[in-house]
């Protein structure tokens, strides 16, 4: 959580390149409070890498509050647009894969769909894994967003 | 009351209890410079505005308050960067005021317009660019409120013109809070009680004080918990003065080029108590074989310096000071005339293995009479004729080291050196702002002929302001450091190290109206140090010394810190 304002989402990506940190994927938007924006970030490392950059991220003036969700229980979901080759022979096997993985077709040409998927990580590889022998033209993903599980 | 956001700059520096600027006016700052006069704050014109935010940068080192610089756009705030890298290592609360090109033309490579906010984001403690002239005040106090509080550090105000122009009311906030900043001075009582309980336990302690002690005010502590439980201390470069260099229980330096006797201790100690300090790879060299046998007790109130080096068996989370006096408290609690904390045979034979290595080693060197000067015994001989009573700024390289191995500091603030960045050119400008920190003191630069040359515009400054500066040039017509280290390992390729070329600095020092001295034989260092000291105008002395002198001891990178290179 950090203070809505220009240049924070600056600061936080220039720690991670500046001290040689990696992001694997990176999202953010507004929370309820207008003034206090949320970055949903992933990134790995051994413990004690972890343990500096969430130690170094806690430092940032801009940034209110840290939180790992690795060790709790949470909600994750990704969204991605893709566009896969859809000529006469593989159409139906398309749209049979958008049925089966309960996702939608929300662009429609002679040569290629366009399907949006939203999921948890296993579901987003198992549609990647089967789309690519059909000839996967172009991919945009979101970047994850999470969510703590309610406590009991 | 309605005020432009020139003035308002200035009433709130006046608010923020600033005497002092270090500035260099430009094309956005004119309407500032126009009110400057009527505020009654100083205003000292540099030369380069690195000068400014070295002198700046000093001036808050020395007197404790936060040092303020005043630049103009594009190239004048460029050449803060160098200044305000080296304040961040240091941790130096500064507040750096740049001007900017007028809102509306930001992103338009207007005239003199950088991105300074993005080029510094990652050497500031905090950045602000401000768009309304409304926020001004405000950010003025969160800036002086963060340079100075936690671990403190540079912040840059990049102030527009039309922000300088626009008029808006003006209320100086009374309070600040930051709900993102809340730094924990606070040492957690449990915390204090398991130190407490590793201190009482140790057969061979030994406590490694650095900056955090300086800034936080904590040298009586420090002196008095070394004292109670006789444990021998050794401090780093940004440590110096914070442990009398005279006590019977000082090491001398740690590290790099530390004493013999305080990189033994460390190797060999069951206990190592860290209070400020950070586990810098100038101290630890190889940090797999760095204090192998030792718990660590880690007392620093920046929660990022804890476990990024070393593991520690008890962090503490705290303002040096703050940990100290709780520490204290306990052990005056705990120890009766009857129970004794200290197991005196055993820490006799600790205190006398570390007088064993002091003997072996001792820091040394050989002035022949009729041989060339040698660099230590000029510090030896500038430290016996001040009584070690000046504040010492130096330059980098092994000027800096000479001067932290031979002049023993015995107070808080009077040494001050570019640790972290190592920057050369910092020393002149450094003995300025000491200096109008400390008008009465003595001030003495001392510097290499590599270094000097890096801001020697600033003598200028000196003089015009009247500063009775000394400045020691250690001349070796070297890149000193580099060629040692040609000299040890790359078997003497001077490739880019000598310096020739320099100028006559005496007649260099009476060109900027200065006073310039040299010595070029062992019988007139005495002399020419003398009559600098005496005279109350800024001095320049050039010491012609041995040009292949090393510094000694030396860890060699990669090396453990008992792998010592010695004389």
């Amino acid at each position: 959580m950090v203070d809505n304002e220009p240049g924070v989402l600056s600061r936080v990506t220039a720690l991670f390149s500046g001290r040689g940190f990696n992001i694997e994927s990176l999202s953010v938007g507004e929370t309820i409070d207008p003034t206090i924006s949320r970055i949903t970030l992933v990134t790995s490392g051994s413990p004690p890498i972890i343990e500096q950059i969430i130690k170094q991220l806690r430092k940032l003036i801009n940034v209110i509050k840290v939180i790992d969700l690795t060790e709790t229980a949470f909600v994750e979901r990704e969204m991605l647009l893709i566009k896969v080759k859809a000529e006469a022979a593989s159409r139906a096997e398309v749209l049979r894969i958008v049925d089966i993985f309960r996702c939608k077709v929300v662009d429609v040409s002679t040569h290629f769909y366009t399907i949006e998927v939203t999921g948890a990580e296993g579901k987003i590889e198992a549609i990647l894994d089967i789309l690519s022998p059909l000839g996967v033209e172009e991919v945009v993903r979101t970047g994850k967003i999470a969510l703590a599980r309610s406590k009991k | 009351m309605e005020l432009s956001g020139a003035m308002i700059l200035l009433e709130s520096l006046k608010r923020e209890g600033v005497e002092v600027i270090f500035g260099y006016p430009g094309a956005v700052l004119i309407d500032i410079y126009d009110e400057l006069p009527k505020i009654g704050i100083r205003h000292v014109l540099v030369r380069h505005e690195q000068g400014a935010v070295h002198a700046a940068d000093s001036y808050a080192r020395a007197s404790g308050k936060t040092g303020v610089v005043l630049v103009t756009s594009g190239p004048g705030a460029t050449n803060t960067v160098t200044g305000i890298a080296s304040a961040f290592m240091d941790s130096v609360p500064i507040v750096v005021i740049t001007g900017q090109v007028p809102t509306e033309v930001i992103g338009n490579d207007a005239f003199q317009e950088v991105d300074i906010v993005g080029i510094t984001r990652p050497c500031t403690k905090h950045n602000y660019l401000i768009k309304e002239t409304a926020n001004l005040a405000k950010v003025i106090k969160e800036a002086f409120h963060l340079a100075s509080s936690g671990r403190p550090g540079p912040i840059l105000i990049d102030l527009p013109k039309d922000v300088i122009k626009g008029v808006v009311d003006f209320k100086y906030p009374r309070s600040v809070s930051m709900r993102s900043y809340k730094p924990n001075y606070e040492a957690h009582p449990r915390q204090i009680n398991k130190a407490f309980d590793l201190l009482v336990k140790a057969k061979k302690p030994v406590i490694y004080a650095g900056g955090g002690v300086i800034s936080s005010g904590a040298h009586q502590e420090l002196r008095a918990l070394a004292e109670k439980l006789s444990i021998p201390v050794t401090t780093t470069l940004m440590g110096l003065g914070g442990f009398p260099g005279t006590h019977e229980l000082w090491l001398g330096m740690l590290g790099m080029h530390g004493t013999y006797r305080a990189n033994m201790a460390v190797a060999e100690c069951d206990l190592l108590v860290a209070i400020g300090a950070r586990f810098d790879d100038r101290v630890t060299g190889n940090l797999e074989k760095f204090c192998p046998d030792a718990d660590i007790i880690h007392i620093d109130i920046d929660p990022t310096s804890i476990k990024k080096n070393v593991e520690v068996s008890v962090p503490i989370v705290a303002d040096c000071r703050n940990a100290l006096v709780k520490i204290l408290k306990v052990i005056d609690k705990e120890s009766t005339p009857r129970k004794k904390l200290v197991r005196v045979a055993e820490r006799k034979s600790w205190l006398d293995q570390i007088e064993e290595w002091k003997k072996t080693y001792p820091l040394s060197y050989e002035q022949k009479k009729d041989g060339p000067i040698k660099p230590q015994y000029v510090i030896e001989e500038l430290y016996k004729q001040t009584e070690g009573k000046a504040i010492i700024t130096t330059e980098v390289g092994q000027n800096q080291m000479w001067a932290a191995q031979y002049y023993h500091f015995t107070k808080p603030r009077t040494f001050i050196s570019s640790g972290g960045l190592g920057c050369m050119g910092f020393g002149l400008p450094a003995a300025i702002g000491a200096q109008l920190a400390n008008p009465n003191a003595m001030v003495i630069d001392i510097a290499g002929d590599g270094s000097i040359q890096m801001n020697i515009q600033e003598l200028a400054t000196a003089v015009e302001n009247k500063l009775p500066i000394k400045v020691a040039i250690i001349n070796n017509q070297f890149l000193g450091m580099v060629r040692q280290w040609q000299e040890l390992f790359y078997d003497k390729n001077y490739s880019g190290t000598p310096m020739t070329g320099a100028p006559d600095f005496v007649k260099l020092a009476e060109a900027y109206g200065a006073v310039g001295l040299r010595a070029e034989k062992p019988s007139e260092v005495a002399s020419v140090i003398k009559k600098a000291l005496k005279t109350k105008r800024p001095v320049l002395m050039d010491f012609r010394v041995e040009p292949e002198e090393c510094v000694y001891p030396m860890v060699p990178a990669g090396a453990a810190t008992t792998e010592m290179l010695l004389a």
